[in-house]
């Protein structure tokens, strides 16, 4: 199948298998800040935004999000100009792998939209689709509450 | 505390931002044109014989290049344990097998132009098997008449005891006193076997390898490992193709835990490249990850331990029987660090001895799994000890500070055993558990609640400690080195061979080579684990990156230090003992001049007697000095359901000089985390013909954010004197503290102990229902 999709604001065309996920489309098209740790539902390494909010991209026929704002981590912030929320992650220490880290910044991203001032307890739930196997969580939860505090004075 | 500028500082990961921007590349993100796609077919059966394989209808679907088997590639013993060369796990692989020795060992691999086709060709094999009984029982694996695995053309590569005709891939058996004599001076004993389980790193990103043909005809080795060095050895061996002819590349790599210091992938690619002159690509499912990658050995430890009245422990008699699996990977190695990490840290036991066996079972193959040994032994030993000290009503910690090996002490343990075979007599100059044992205390408030069972309805609580020592690195076995050149700017290119999976290695390496030419972290360029670019390292083990590696770069610092100043004097006109480096600079106080690294580099490459400032250094250590470590577990019980919450984890670590406290303390919480789940859900389930159930990471339940409880975790800082600016290790001690400080703290809530690991709400709740009826 063809199609056009919406990617971090930029028309894409792409080809794509009609039973295909998403995630398998954004990789084959060169996003591939968007991570494959389980292809199942369950790590939230493949974690994009639809339409502002966060799904899991293997579990998403791409056919359906045809029309979509779909968004990246690149969609948010690079290298040369990146989002607060990054910049917090790397301040706070919660980087290792970082095969977790798109997925967890998007999360980040999606929670602090709706929920600018969140508790502990809230950000353990958002975070909560997002496996990490190196930092045990201590300095992500930290790199989130950091994020809203800077987020909110600017 | 030593006064540095760099060093003890939390930088940031050098990597960092790329990584949380998605810029930096993985194996699998890296795109290559025609590329061909594997997928491996499995035994559906833990032991099995392959009587014949039909792979005609898979070859002749549309897009299938190939089917890999045992009746059309090589046939070369070898090892995957990604260890230095000779390897002491023994030769009892090859890349395709007519027996299947556990339910996903590899029969076939399809080649395919995409991973649909692959997959879809991989439905179309059709494997003739004979299924044999197979030997699920460790316990039972060297009776006369248990199922044999290997034959007995497997072998040892080092003078090992390997008797595979009694399933036994490893044996180690030491002692030094008399076990009777121990036995005689004991006012009672104490006698318990303790069960650690199989464990699955789950590292995020899967085993994922991309092999082709640069432009010179040379094999590129694209992998997820810990161990390129190894890699190219490895692959060269098995696929026999010239090791000038093979680059390994490392990009970044999403985890490792151990798992990733298994060479089992890129022969297969290889293979293929090599035969199809094609890029190739192998990238494993989660299933696949769980099922075929390699797993945590389970050991079951049998403890004695005669005790005194006072306290003293007469004799101590370990008896460690390993799981290896289906063949013998790390068989040896973990098994000695059962004893050769544990023992020593109670250095006054006069009668020990230690004797542990490997076998083969037709089961998931175990593998190098952060703690490495240390983890299954220090389960057993902690709980020992809780229970000596509770009846004998000992304060614990008294006696763990009592009965530690302190500094200026060694162990007999040393010297008898190392990695497999004999070890190195060591001398402890840096030891800090007593202060990570009273910062755990203070923290969980011990005292208040030892023995309290505070209870809140049908909950109640209790708390428990454990301690541990590790290594640094394998002494008189692991080399790593590092090679440095300035550039007329003042920055200066770092290339080591040491393997940064996640760790932050590249940014504490950065960060000693900074200290050490006393400049700063962004002038330094790192390169590592290229085989062509960098000079050889073992690979990310044992705990061995930051000293090891460590030494050989501020080594190489000092020396590149030492062209700096030479060219300083003669740009300065200076006399010798005048200069100091300060401030990516040269300064020569007495003549109140100073020329900057900019400077002098320029001047080296540009303006008289021209050269390049560069140098290379290596290391090769003769001891390991341990890091300490101490954590205190709160839990609360639901005596009705069995119910555990982990409430509270305390942990802290004496890992020398931390160079980087950030990413130490980062390594201490992963660590801690992958150790709480594993005494508390992970586990591998299997069915009664030794299939893998739970193969996802929902069924083998790893922690989410929200299963994590209040952790408190402190780098407490010693110096040790032959570490770099005194650093010891600080990447696998963590995770052998959970499973003993929560066993300890379950009995403190409820009074009965569960010696099999992991401790679910089941079993507990079982445990308190037989305890009730007692
Ligand atoms: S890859 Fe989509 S949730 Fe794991
Ligand atoms: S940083 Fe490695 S999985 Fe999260």
């Amino acid at each position: 199948m063809k199609a056009v999709l919406k990617i971090n604001g930029t028309e894409v065309p792409v080809k794509f298998d009609f039973d295909e996920h998403l995630l398998q489309t954004l990789r084959n098209h060169g996003f591939t800040e968007v991570k494959n740790g389980c292809e199942e539902g369950e790590c939230g390494a493949c974690l994009v935004l639809l339409n502002g909010k966060p799904v899991n991209s293997c579990q998403v026929f791409t056919a359906t999000a045809i029309g979509d704002e779909i968004t990246t981590v690149k969609g948010i912030g690079t290298l040369h100009q990146p989002h607060i929320i990054q910049e917090c992650f790397v301040e706070a220490g919660a980087v290792q792998c970082g095969f977790c880290t798109p997925g967890m910044v998007l999360a980040t991203y999606a929670l602090l939209q709706d929920n600018p001032d969140p508790s502990d307890d809230e950000i353990k739930r958002a975070l909560s689709g997002n496996l990490c196997r190196c930092t045990g969580y201590v300095k992500i939860i930290d790199a989130v509450k950091r994020s809203a505090r800077k987020m909110k004075i600017t | 505390m030593k006064n540095y500028t760099i060093v003890g500082k939390s930088e940031k990961k050098i990597d960092s931002l790329s990584l949380a921007t998605g810029e930096s590349k993985f194996v699998d993100d890296f795109e290559l044109k025609n590329l061909l796609h594997c997928k491996i077919v499995y035994s559906p059966y833990a032991f099995a014989k392959i009587l014949d394989i039909d792979d005609s209808e898979a070859r002749a679907m549309t897009g299938v290049i190939d089917v890999l088997h045992f009746k059309n590639t090589k046939h070369i013993l070898h090892t995957t344990a990604g260890q230095g060369f000779p390897e002491p796990s023994p030769y009892d692989t090859v890349m395709f097998d007519h027996i299947m020795r556990f339910a996903g060992d590899r029969a076939a691999m399809i080649v395919a132009e995409s991973p649909v086709i692959a997959a879809r060709a991989a439905k179309k094999i059709f494997v003739d098997y004979q299924v044999l009984q197979p030997l699920l029982d460790p316990e039972i694996a060297m009776e006369p008449d248990a199922p044999r695995l290997h034959d007995s053309n497997r072998y040892a590569a080092i003078p090992v005891k390997y008797e595979p005709e009694r399933n036994l891939a490893a044996e180690v058996e030491i002692g030094f006193g008399d076990i009777s004599q121990g036995e005689s001076e004991a006012d009672f004993m104490i006698d318990h076997t303790y069960h650690a389980h199989y464990g699955s790193h789950c590292a995020i990103e899967p085993h994922s390898v991309k092999t082709y043909f640069d432009e010179m005809g040379r094999l590129v080795i694209v992998t997820a490992t810990q161990v390129p060095f190894h890699v190219r050895r490895i692959v060269s061996k098995v696929c026999q193709f010239p090791l000038s002819k093979i680059r390994v590349i490392k990009p970044r790599v999403g985890g490792g835990f151990g798992g990733k210091q298994e060479v089992f992938l890129e022969q297969l690619a290889a293979t293929v490249t090599i035969k199809h002159k094609q890029p190739c690509r192998i990238v494993l499912t989660r299933p696949e990850v769980f099922q075929s990658s390699r797993t945590r050995h389970p050991v079951r430890t049998r403890l004695r331990m005669g005790v005194k009245n006072t306290g003293e422990i007469t004799f101590l008699e370990m008896d460690s029987l390993l799981n290896s699996g289906a063949y013998g990977t790390h068989a040896l190695t973990v098994l000695s660090n059962c004893g050769a990490k544990v023992l020593p840290l109670f250095n006054k036991i006069k009668n020990l001895h230690f004797l542990g066996r490997s076998v083969y079972t037709n089961l998931p193959v175990g593998g190098a799994y952060r703690g490495y040994g240390a983890t299954q032994g220090y389960l057993a030993v902690n709980q020992h000890i809780d229970i000596i000290c509770r009846r004998l009503h000992l304060d614990l910690p008294q006696f763990i500070k009592d009965n530690h090996i302190k500094v200026g002490e060694t162990s007999e343990v040393f010297k008898a055993l190392g990695e497999g075979t004999e070890g190195v007599t060591q001398y402890i100059h840096s030891c800090g558990l007593d202060e990570c044992i009273d910062y755990c205390l203070h923290e969980i408030d011990w005292y208040n609640k030892r023995d309290k069972k505070i209870r809140k309805g049908d909950r109640v609580r209790g708390v428990g400690l454990s301690v541990a020592m590790q290594g640094s690195g394998i002494p008189m076995i692991d080399m790593a080195s590092a090679s440095m050149k300035m550039n007329e700017d003042g920055s200066f290119n770092l290339d080591m061979g040491a393997t940064d999976i996640g760790t932050g290695s590249d940014t504490i390496l950065a960060q000693i080579a900074a200290e050490e030419l006393s400049t700063n972290l962004d002038k330094m360029i790192v390169c590592s684990s290229d085989t062509d670019r960098t000079p050889f390292d073992v690979g990310a083990y044992a705990s061995s990156t930051t000293y090891i590696t460590g030494r050989a770069v501020k080594k190489c610092a000092a020396k590149i230090k030492e062209q700096i100043i030479q060219v300083a004097r003669e740009i300065l006109s200076s006399s010798a003992n005048e200069l100091i480096v300060q401030n990516s600079a040269v300064i020569d106080e007495k003549q109140n001049k100073s020329v900057t690294f900019s400077e002098i580099c320029t001047y080296a490459i540009y303006t008289r007697n021209q050269f390049q400032i560069a140098a290379s250094a290596s290391e090769f250590v003769e001891e390991s000095p341990p890091p300490f470590f101490a954590s205190t577990a709160e839990v609360e019980i639901d005596t009705k359901t069995g119910d555990i919450k982990v409430l509270k984890y305390v942990s802290a670590v004496d890992c020398g000089q931390a160079i980087n406290p950030q990413l130490a303390e980062g390594q201490i919480e992963g660590a801690v985390a992958n150790g709480i789940a594993y005494a508390l859900t992970e586990q591998y389930i299997f069915s009664d013909k030794g299939n893998l159930i739970n193969k996802n990471f929902k069924t083998y339940k790893i922690p989410v954010a929200a299963d994590m409880p209040e952790m408190k975790t402190k780098v407490i800082e010693s110096h040790e004197k032959t570490g770099p600016f005194g650093a010891k290790s600080v990447g696998e001690i963590g995770i052998n503290g959970p499973t003993p400080a929560i066993a300890n703290a379950i009995y403190d809530a409820i009074g009965v102990r569960i010696f099999d690991a992991p401790f679910t709400s089941d079993k507990i709740y079982r445990a308190l229902k037989s305890a009730l009826k007692l």
